[in-house]
């Protein structure tokens, strides 16, 4: 299998976050310890920790992991399996493109899935990954997209739910 | 698993794309081919040309037979009609193609140089432009929409002539203008899903995205006969597709943008044989 190695470019972090999004808060998230509140048109604010992390559930409860298979693998959804495989045998073809998602939870914590979801960007500025919440800096995007996020905030919540029973 | 290389200056210039200001990256600092990883499959070597591979060597056993052999091969129902159309008089000039041109046999290696700058138009010219301005300017007919079975069938025939023929096209002097354009759209993320061709058609060329084998995304095979279309389309149509199934807005057939996009995409596979019309799923 091919896929790039995911590249901790945590230094990245503030500069990126500060080209893309509306960013209050914190000049420098790169000591430790550092809160960055991150705001976009129409989505909920949220804070990003050491640059690394979105511990707090945007809906403030877990999500609902069943479902969150479900997103998982929709293609109007989450779309996973374009390109990661996953312990979803029932589903042929799964994409090559990058890492296995088997055992995710043991080597991420959820808010490091969920920062990963909302804006990878922010850890690898050069992924293939599409950012699942995000509304703000991007470009030429077709009319019935424009100011809406791939995926609302419970359906994030779910899809961090089902990559956290992936142990 | 394997490692990509020289991603870092991609990374650079995207950065600074996204945001404050496109300081004049030059075509160097870009990756505009990934080098395969493995080496062509056996009998398919002349599809290729140094790290340039076709689409065809992509394709499966069965697409690549259909298009082998032209009785097979769906496009030629365009084509045959367009051979028609070669020599049928239309329009106030009451001229034809063969009027000015002769037999369609003298536009060997045409299709090989285009897309092209036009000094007298003053503007990069595609094939689909260029009959479309015998058309307007020499036949006084009128222009083909793009997208029609006419329109497609003539630049088909037309490429076809130089089948064989390796790509080359230029970029230089007037052209490089519009090669710049090309090669920075081709590196800009896009849509809701915010990627580029690149992203697809560089780093991931070669594996699989569910089902389906990201190729180099090469033009010469155009116009190509998609089995999921049924039909033979241009460039452009693919264009569109690439876009839109990245939820990015598509622009207009014949655009600017798609006119500089498709200099690059060309150039890409300078040295590849032109192979139209091609067969693909
Ligand atoms: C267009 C391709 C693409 C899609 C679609 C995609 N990913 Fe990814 N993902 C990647 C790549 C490539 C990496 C690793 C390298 C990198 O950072 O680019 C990655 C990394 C990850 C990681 C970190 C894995 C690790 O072991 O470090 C997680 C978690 C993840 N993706 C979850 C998801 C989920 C959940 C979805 C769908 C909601 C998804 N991805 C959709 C390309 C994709
Ligand atoms: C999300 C992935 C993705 C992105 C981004 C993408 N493409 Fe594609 N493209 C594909 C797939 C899948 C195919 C069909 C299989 C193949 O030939 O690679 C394809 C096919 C093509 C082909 C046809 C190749 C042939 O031999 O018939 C061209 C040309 C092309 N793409 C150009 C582009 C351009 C230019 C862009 C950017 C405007 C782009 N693509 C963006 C996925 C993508």
């Amino acid at each position: 299998m091919i896929y790039h190695m995911l590249k901790r470019q945590v230094a990245c972090a503030a500069g990126c976050a500060a080209l893309v999004g509306v960013v209050s808060g914190a000049s420098s998230a790169l000591a430790e310890g550092s809160l960055e509140r991150v705001t976009e048109p129409n989505l909920k604010p949220y804070t990003i920790v050491d640059g690394t992390s979105i511990p707090q559930s945007f809906t403030g409860k877990a999500g609902n992991a069943a479902n969150g298979k479900k997103l998982f693998v929709h293609r109007k959804k989450g779309n996973c399996l374009t390109c990661h495989t996953a312990p979803i045998p029932e589903e042929e073809f799964h994409g090559q493109v990058a890492p296995d998602l088997d055992g995710v939870a043991d080597r991420m914590s959820e808010g490091e899935i969920r920062l990963r979801l909302v804006n990878p960007k922010l850890v690898n500025p050069d992924t293939p990954m599409m950012a699942y919440y995000k509304t703000h800096g991007l470009h030429q995007v077709k009319k019935s997209f424009i100011g809406k996020p791939m995926l609302n905030e419970q359906e994030l919540e779910d899809i961090v739910a089902y990559l956290m029973t992936l142990k | 698993m394997m490692m990509k290389k020289s991603k870092q200056p991609i990374a650079l210039a995207l950065g600074l794309m996204l945001g404050v200001a496109t300081t004049g990256a030059l075509a160097e600092d870009y990756v505009h081919i990934a080098p395969p990883s493995e080496p062509v499959a056996e009998g398919l070597e002349g599809y290729t040309s140094g790290d340039a591979r076709s689409g065809f060597t992509y394709a499966s056993e069965e697409t690549r037979t259909l298009q082998e052999d032209d009785f097979e091969n769906p496009a030629f129902l365009w084509v045959e009609k367009a051979q028609e159309l070669w020599d049928t008089v239309e329009g106030d000039a009451g001229k034809s193609c063969q009027s000015c041109h002769g037999d369609v046999e003298s536009m060997k290696g045409v299709g090989a140089v285009y897309p092209k700058f036009d000094p007298e138009v003053g503007d990069l010219l595609n094939l689909e432009k260029r009959i479309n301005l015998c058309r307007s300017e020499g036949m006084q007919a009128t222009p083909w929409k793009w997208e029609s079975d006419e329109l497609l069938g003539m630049t088909a025939l037309v490429k076809m002539q130089s089948r064989g023929m390796p790509v080359n096209v230029a970029i230089d002097g007037p052209a490089k203008e519009y090669f710049d354009k090309g090669l920075k759209f081709y590196n800009t993320r896009i849509g809701q899903m915010d990627m580029a061709c690149k992203h697809c058609h560089i780093d991931q060329n070669g594996t699989y995205m569910r089902a389906e084998l990201l190729s180099q995304g090469q033009a010469n095979g155009f116009p190509t006969y998609r089995l999921k279309w049924q039909k033979l389309g241009s460039l452009h149509r693919r264009f569109r597709g690439c876009n839109n199934n990245i939820r990015a807005a598509k622009l207009k057939n014949g655009s600017p943008e798609y006119m500089a996009l498709e200099l690059y995409v060309t150039w890409r596979g300078n040295g590849l044989p032109i192979e139209a019309p091609s067969v693909r799923k």
